[in-house]
């Protein structure tokens, strides 16, 4: 970071402000990682494949009805919702046996099903929808910034609040605080465990078709797009504590500018060697992440 | 003997399998099924066995791979002793990448984790850096000669998998009679007990990546010799990360002929769909990922595990309280 002082605030600034932009979507993803590795305890090897799935879902809702990607979200964040609940209830609980073993396949499997419908039905094209707003900007000072991108941090700004209301206020959001702190003791006091795993599972899933909805309008879409944002989200996840939502938050925006700033000095190749590099470090050393809850 | 008598006889019968036919197609299926079965032979020992898994096999196949490749081409060595380098600069990697992990206290869903990413770090490191050939790949140079390891037909190549996965099954079958092995087994059922008990399981895991890393390593060597072409995706893809563990998973984890048996239903598969659909991208792997989620779902210990299902009895002795795969708890995995 000695080498920072080099480049003038007017570089610097901008940068990192597209980087705070781009580390709220990852965060987003981050946050659906995190919630059902909170409560779950597996990591969801299908995340990224189910990103991808979002994606051309909102490619689709473009191109067939003409919908505009943020009101496809209306749409989507519900259907989204309800696959991740069917994947949990039906696929995923049913055939764990009860092994943590079993069920990192069974996400394995569903990660390379998902992914291979999608290459065999849209082969490997990578598609873009064209949108008039794409390409508007708004200027704060030496910074210019597109539209779309500023909507996207807005948008995660308030899924997280409506995420943090649901877990605090609602009944559902307890029942999923007590199954994640204690199962055994949550089901004893007749919470149905494997409703509440689905219902997390589906929060999960449902903030991947946001994301998607706030990618898609400066993103592309291909059968292999969702897996460049999953390595960053394990990162993320495991970096801001497993299980933690405001880690994610947090470890989202910090590798956003990360990743931007080493963009900036190393050039985009070695950036993204720069994100696994980090992960690495980050598994061996600090496994419970710079903010985990648990030693 | 009687418990190497079947894999012999094994070896034996499929050896007689050139001198029946000599069509390539039918000879290229079966190198190729055995090159996953060796593939997935290495993840079997540190999987199935150590309950380590890995998503990250590629690590060592491509390293194996490569490291042949150089060493033919760069530096001029002969194909007979490149391959056993290749094999050590598997088994090193398995060592150095099990070493970290292990001593930082990495296990399931973390260990999963970390091996995808050592591998996809390499993968990146391959398709950029000039002594790999980058974005272009290798070309091994053809030469068809037998001190060269390259054959005009493809029985010897037929022979030397066949050879090299026979090798794997042995040294597995004496690592399960061994005391090496009884501990990677307690290590995998109870780690903590095993430890109490004074298993170094630190060391015993590392041993175990070592050794699984140095067979899947062979599979790598073997494959550049026999397609004399390697490139980044190749060599440190996910196809082979999740072929290597699929084969052990749908035949039997944790069994001698698992990974064997696993690779032929696999690649049977594989072909039948191509057959079917046309050479349609993806669909084969389709199939897999399905395959994968029914296995677990309905026969945890694979295809030898129905066997044995059936042997003794359907009703009697359902697969998840069979004694080599208790229930593990369940929240051993995440936590670290």
């Amino acid at each position: 970071m000695a080498i920072l002082p080099m480049l003038s605030s007017a570089i610097l600034f901008p940068a990192v402000l597209n980087g705070l932009m781009t580390g709220a979507v990852y965060a987003l993803v981050a946050l659906g990682l995190t919630l059902i590795y909170g409560v779950l305890h597996i990591i969801n090897f299908a995340h990224g494949a189910l990103l991808t799935a979002a994606l051309f879902a909102v490619f689709l809702a473009h191109r067939w009805l003409g919908l505009d990607p943020y009101v496809a979200a209306v749409v989507l964040t519900p259907l989204f919702f309800g696959i991740g609940y069917a994947l949990q209830r039906f696929i995923i609980g049913p055939s764990a046996h009860g092994e943590d073993r079993n069920i990192l396949l069974v996400t394995l499997g569903l990660a390379v099903v998902i992914e291979n419908i999608l290459l065999y039905v849209f082969r490997a094209d990578t598609r873009t929808i064209d949108l008039p707003y794409a390409f508007d900007v708004i200027e704060i000072g030496t910074a210019v910034l597109a539209v779309p991108r500023v909507v996207a941090c807005a948008a995660v700004a308030l899924v997280t609040l409506a995420l943090w209301v649901i877990m605090r206020t609602t009944l559902t959001g307890k029942a999923i605080r007590a199954v994640a702190k204690e199962k055994l003791g949550a089901e004893l006091s007749g919470i149905d465990v494997a409703h509440i795993y689905a219902v997390t599972f589906g929060l999960g899933t449902a903030c991947l078709a946001i994301a998607a909805c706030l990618l898609l309008p400066t993103y592309y879409v291909n059968p292999s797009a969702g897996n460049a944002f999953v390595l960053i989200a394990f990162t993320i996840v495991v970096l801001g504590g497993m299980g933690s939502l405001a880690g994610a938050l947090i470890g989202g925006l910090f590798i956003g500018v990360v990743e931007s700033l080493s963009g900036l000095y190393l050039g985009e190749s070695l950036g993204q060697i720069g994100i696994f590099v980090m992960f690495i470090l980050v598994l061996l050393f600090r496994p419970n992440g710079l903010f985990g809850e648990r030693a | 003997m009687t418990r190497y008598g079947p894999i012999v006889a094994a070896v034996a019968l499929l050896a007689l399998v050139p001198l029946l036919t000599a069509s390539n197609v039918v000879l290229n299926f079966l190198v190729v099924t055995f090159l996953i079965a060796l593939a997935g032979q290495g993840w079997n020992l540190l999987g199935g066995y150590g309950g380590q898994y890995s998503f990250g096999h590629a690590a060592f196949f491509g390293t194996g791979a490569y490291v042949t490749a150089i060493a033919q081409m760069q530096y001029g060595v002969n194909a007979w002793p490149g391959f056993l380098i290749g094999i050590a600069a598997g088994a090193a990697v398995g060592a150095v990448i099990g070493a970290m992990s292990f001593r930082s206290g990495l296990r399931g869903s973390y260990f999963a984790l970390v091996t995808l990413a050592f591998a996809e770090v390499l993968r990146i490191i391959a398709s950029v850096a000039p002594i790999t050939g980058a974005g272009v790949g290798t070309l091994l140079k053809l030469d068809l000669r037998p001190e060269a390891m390259q054959f005009q037909s493809r029985a010897p190549f037929y022979w030397i998998i066949l050879v090299l996965v026979g090798l794997s099954m042995i040294l597995v079958r004496r690592i399960e009679d061994s005391r090496f092995g009884a501990y990677l087994i307690a290590v995998r059922e109870n780690e903590e007990a095993a430890k109490a008990l004074g298993v170094n399981a630190t060391a015993i895991k590392i041993a175990a990546m070592t050794a699984s890393a140095a067979i899947t390593a062979a599979a790598g060597c073997f494959y550049v010799q026999y397609f004399l072409f390697l490139d980044a995706g190749i060599a440190y893809g996910p196809w082979i990360s999740i072929e290597a563990l699929l084969a052990p998973i749908i035949g039997g984890v944790g069994t001698v002929a698992g990974p064997l048996l696993g690779a032929f239903v696999v690649k049977s598969l594989g072909e039948i769909t191509k057959l079917a659909t046309g050479d349609a991208p993806g669909l084969d792997l389709v199939i897999y990922g399905c395959v994968l989620i029914l296995v677990i779902a309905l026969t945890p210990r694979g295809i030898i595990g129905l066997f044995d299902r059936f042997r003794r009895g359907a009703a009697a002795r359902p697969a998840a309280s069979s004694p080599a795969l208790p229930p593990q708890r369940a929240e051993e995995g995440g936590h670290v």
